[in-house]
């Protein structure tokens, strides 16, 4: 990829360096669900991405974004969201996208692939019965693609890796 | 304590009323609701709007029972604190939500016995004269499931230039604009096998 973000902040030739995660969820269970995922994180640079300033004191000192949140009732916050997860991630540079949606997730999926980042999308675990819409929007985005109900893994689709429980 | 939850975003006047009202017929002091976005004041609990991080989780240090929509962070801190929950479910043709998804997580938490759900205002007012059929649930670690960490641990390691194959790498008919060899990373082997 010609705009590989991960090659811009690495000293060539060098040894393995400390990977950049971007970690994004909306409010309510998206954002318990992405903090339940943090011990996967130990060792990497994290930077963390949700709807409410009040979750900062969920993840200490690591660096928090707060941003609009936007759903399908609410269609106009979806510019000034797709915008500000891009400014997001073009000042972050991460090497990995970890989301566990909505909304804020899929637009980190799709620009942070676009900016050279690998990307994962882990659907919630309330949807038991089929994808959630953006999990389905998302798919061709994200390099992983997860569904925690092993009913609702399909090969070329969405896989099964255990859940957040 | 009673600890009644509706999320922190939309509003859910027929849980709130519902609990509210059984709390003032039997004289219960003790009921606390986060109200989230929901106009309607209740009259017989204390009540807030939203609670930091830090509060929610005092308040669950304190709480012998949840009551609650069937969102899936209450559920998940529910488990966490090994505390009773019962939910109602939002309807979504009562626009209390954006789908009926809520119907098929409490489902499938009640069939594992670890939840109670009531499935109308009747039956939460019915459930909570009796409240000793609410289940307690098992404590549940607060990280997720190690085979989940470890698949996400193992993707952030690998290499940058190697995304991950999808099997198939079909997406809607469409073709994968990056196909990799499954030789060529250890998840590609994993998912080829």
């Amino acid at each position: 990829m010609p705009m590989d973000a991960a090659s811009l902040n690495s000293p060539s030739g060098q040894g393995p360096r400390t990977k950049r995660i971007l970690a994004v969820a909306s409010g309510g269970g998206h954002w318990v669900q992405l903090l339940r995922l943090r011990a996967a994180f130990t060792g990497a640079h994290v930077a963390f991405v949700t709807v409410k300033s009040a979750y900062r004191a969920d993840v200490e000192t690591a660096p928090f974004y707060a941003v609009n949140d936007a759903t399908r009732w609410n269609k106009f916050g979806m510019p000034l969201l797709a915008m500000r997860i891009l400014i997001i991630i073009m000042r972050e540079r991460p090497d990995v996208v970890i989301t566990t949606g909505a909304a804020p997730g899929y637009f980190a999926v799709v620009f942070g692939r676009l900016l050279g980042a690998r990307t994962v999308w882990i659907d919630s675990m309330a949807n038991v019965s089929r994808l959630s819409l953006s999990g389905q929007k998302v798919d061709r985005w994200a390099d992983l693609l997860l569904t925690q109900w092993s009913a609702l893994a399909r090969p070329g689709g969405p896989r099964y890796e255990g859940a957040v429980l | 304590m009673i600890f009644v939850t509706i999320g922190a975003q939309m509003p859910f006047d027929r849980l709130l009323r519902t609990v509210d009202a059984w709390a003032g017929s039997q004289q219960r002091h003790e009921v606390f609701a986060q109200i989230g976005d929901t106009r309607w004041r209740p009259r017989h609990m204390k009540w807030a709007t939203f609670l930091d991080p830090i509060d929610y989780r005092e308040r669950l240090f304190e709480t012998d029972l949840i009551v609650a929509h069937a969102g899936m962070g209450t559920i998940l801190s529910a488990f966490e604190f090994a505390t009773p929950i019962l939910v109602l479910p939002r309807r979504y043709d009562l626009r209390e939500t954006r789908n009926d998804h809520q119907f098929d997580t409490a489902r499938a938490f009640a069939r594992t016995g670890q939840i109670a759900v009531a499935l109308n205002e009747d039956d939460l007012a019915e459930r909570l004269n009796d409240l000793t059929t609410i289940p307690v649930p098992e404590r549940a670690p607060s990280h997720a499931s190690f085979r989940l960490l470890s698949t996400l641990r193992q993707f952030i390691q690998e290499e940058g230039k190697q995304p991950i194959a999808k099997t198939e790498a079909t997406v809607a008919g469409a073709q994968l604009p990056h196909h990799y060899a499954p030789s060529e990373s250890q998840s590609g082997a994993r998912k080829a096998a």
